[in-house]
């Protein structure tokens, strides 16, 4: 399969700050590839690098056979980009920034609506709306419209749910899924990691290093160690009563449980007895399926 | 060209769908004009005397009978103490006392020189001046008549005196608003220009638009141009707009050509407008753009020449107008518009106009970046 992105030990400082450091996967054709990790990972840096925004201070990174240093004249004609931040005109109408990307990008919306018809279609009955008074859905459906009604090979979308209700979250993961049979590549960051799962691959990333890259499933495969779930009504005294027994290796709080590793790998009446002393009630004890951001969690512990 | 037509349409809209601004364009150039142009004069009218009359004879009557005379004084108090006198003066009650001492009509009959005293309030050096100048004036006139009013108390000296006639050209009656008008002018396409332009570029950062756009193949002087046609568009339609109500309410000479005045002022936008890409390359919000923007403006404008000659200035001052283009416009605009000055006579202003827009436009655009 060709490779759309080829990176290979890409390094970007800040002053004494180091945003990426050794940072190499590749990317193929028509894949949802996915960057996870928490603020500050380092994600939007490399988001630039690969929209040619920035330049790497170390490293090669080949972008559809195009170096990112010397082809960004190309590049720029064939990348679709959402940013984190909403950047439309909040003064433009719905259809009058559609137009404005158009003709930036030298096309029209009529010669590509079939491709954005699936998104435009939901909010084309408020094409005369000023984009600034749309809703989170709605404007994500626009920046992915605005994003995409040139055609590109790539599209590159900077956490684009953030901030967005779930049920147009789930939305808009369909036609992220529907835009592969037009043969565009989806770079995508998330901090959600029920996002993570649908992507093809995701890579996990922290303090500007990747840690992982794999298949969602095979991320999950990956923890290697029993994982348990606790229960009890109060969720606070649970926690610190787990992380002071001493046969607990790790102790993270995940919606209404607490996930648990055990040094051992299993557990005995003993946590029990300890709960019960540091005033916990009613502990329920149950084995699980290590999540995404188990795994996370877990290689963070390694690093 | 299709794109940059297309863009610049965009930022017409733009500029136009801000309620505030777009009826601001327009409304700047007419506050500006007939408030700035009648408000700011150096000619003083109403200078509040305060009079110590001690010698109460009819001399010192009859001057201030024609102090009170003369449009420029407004005998406000009158006194025997000093001691009142000064305090009014501190009080901000009066501008100038004037004292006339006892023996003062003695000593005209005498054949003596009259002596008269007089204390300006000089916090504002300017009107101080002026207002002792015009004192003068009247006393001048004053001895001129009791001179003609008793022959032979004087020698013949009094009336040999060099007579000066003069005329003022250009601005016969020294009319203080045909000086102002063609100024103002300049600070208005300035403030469009200058302003206006720079917010707008910032603003596309402030708001994120920037980023996507950069991530387009758009060339940088396709955006550029597109940023600053509308602007430079708005500052000639708000100079036309100037010299319309110049001509309407305060029927402002114009002797030149009105077309030499806009290529100008046309030149001169475009140095501005490189300015504020300038500036605006390296701001990132509003504010930052508008701190700096603001020093420019008022070292540009009250070094120009609007106010004070520029030939009075020091030698390092003059040296740093070489690079104000408002220096420029100020001297062009007034001898277009008063002295109706021809190419031939200007063309080494536009020269130098010339110069500092090209320099100032290729600085802006060499370092304005397509990058995050």
């Amino acid at each position: 399969m060709n490779k759309v992105i080829a990176a290979s030990a890409i390094g970007r400082k800040f002053g004494n700050t180091r945003a990426l450091e050794n940072v190499s996967f590749d990317i193929s054709e028509s894949e949802i590839f996915g960057f996870i990790g928490p603020d500050g990972a380092g994600k939007t840096t490399l988001f630039r690098i690969i929209t040619t925004l920035l330049l790497p201070d170390e490293g090669k990174m080949t972008i559809m056979g195009l170096d990112c240093r010397t082809g960004y004249r190309q590049l720029r004609k064939n990348i679709g980009y959402m940013p984190g931040r909403f950047s439309l005109y909040p003064d433009l109408s719905v259809e009058e920034n559609l137009n404005f990307y158009a003709t930036v990008f030298g096309t029209t919306v009529k010669e590509n609506y079939d491709l954005i018809y699936d998104i435009y279609s939901h909010i084309e009955p408020f094409k005369k709306r000023l984009a600034g008074k749309l809703s989170g859905g709605m404007k994500q459906k626009l920046a992915l419209s605005c994003a995409l009604i040139h055609k590109p090979g790539l599209l590159v979308l900077d956490e684009p749910t953030t901030g967005v209700d779930a049920v147009s979250r789930s939305e808009f993961w369909v036609m992220l899924k529907k835009l592969r049979q037009h043969n565009i590549t989806i770079v995508v960051s998330t901090p959600y990691m029920d996002e993570a799962m649908k992507c093809d691959r995701v890579a996990l990333i922290q303090r500007g290093r990747l840690l992982s890259i794999n298949q969602p499933e095979k991320i999950r495969e990956e923890f290697g160690r029993k994982l348990f779930s606790v229960t009890a009504p109060e969720k606070f005294k649970l926690i610190n009563a787990l992380r002071s027994f001493p046969g607990i290796r790790t102790a993270y709080p995940f919606g209404d449980s607490v996930h648990v590793t055990f040094k051992e790998d299993e557990f005995d009446d003993s946590i029990y007895k300890h709960l019960d002393r540091m005033g916990v009630i009613n502990a329920r004890i149950t084995e699980t399926k290590a999540g995404i951001e188990d795994s996370f969690l877990e290689l963070m512990q390694k690093e | 060209m299709r794109t940059i037509l297309y863009l610049i349409r965009k930022e017409f809209l733009q500029i136009f769908r801000d309620k505030f601004i777009g009826k601001a364009i327009f409304g700047v150039p007419i506050v500006q004009m007939l408030i700035l142009v009648p408000a700011v004069t150096f000619e003083i009218r109403n200078v509040n005397l305060c009079v110590i009359d001690m010698d109460m004879s009819a001399e010192s009557a009859k001057l201030i009978n024609r102090l009170e005379g003369s449009t420029f004084f407004r005998i406000k108090f009158t006194t025997f103490s000093e001691n009142e006198a000064n305090q009014l003066l501190h009080r901000n009650k009066c501008d100038m006392v004037l004292q006339i001492p006892l023996g003062f009509a003695k000593n005209l009959g005498a054949g003596k020189p009259g002596r008269i005293m007089a204390s300006v309030n000089a916090i504002n050096a300017v009107s101080a001046q002026l207002s002792w100048a015009y004192l003068n004036g009247v006393i001048r006139d004053h001895n001129m008549n009791i001179a003609a009013e008793n022959p032979g108390l004087f020698s013949g000296s009094a009336f040999s005196q060099t007579d000066v006639s003069n005329r003022y050209w250009y601005n016969e009656k020294l009319n203080y608003k045909y000086f102002m008008l063609p100024g103002i002018l300049g600070i208005l396409v300035t403030a469009i220009a200058f302003l206006l332009a720079g917010l707008n570029l910032v603003r596309e950062k402030e708001i994120g638009t920037i980023e996507q756009i950069n991530v387009t193949p758009i060339k940088k002087y396709q955006f550029i141009t597109a940023k600053m046609v509308p602007f430079f568009l708005i500052g000639l339609v708000d100079l036309a707009l100037g010299l319309l109500l110049g001509k309407l309410f305060f029927r402002i000479p114009f002797e030149g050509s009105i077309a030499l005045l806009f290529m100008c002022s046309a030149i001169f936008m475009i140095s501005v407008l490189g300015l504020a890409l300038f500036i605006s390359t390296f701001s990132s919000t509003q504010q930052q753009f508008m701190f700096v923007a603001f020093f420019f403006m008022i070292v540009f404008i009250l070094m120009s020449g609007i106010f004070t000659p520029v030939e009075s200035m020091p030698g390092w001052a003059q040296k740093f107008n070489l690079i104000n283009p408002l220096t420029y416009l100020m001297r062009i605009n007034r001898m277009v518009m008063l002295k109706g000055s021809a190419f031939g006579d200007i063309s080494r202003e536009i020269c130098s106009m010339i110069v500092i827009a090209i320099a100032f436009t290729f600085i802006a655009v060499r370092r304005y970046r397509k990058t995050a």
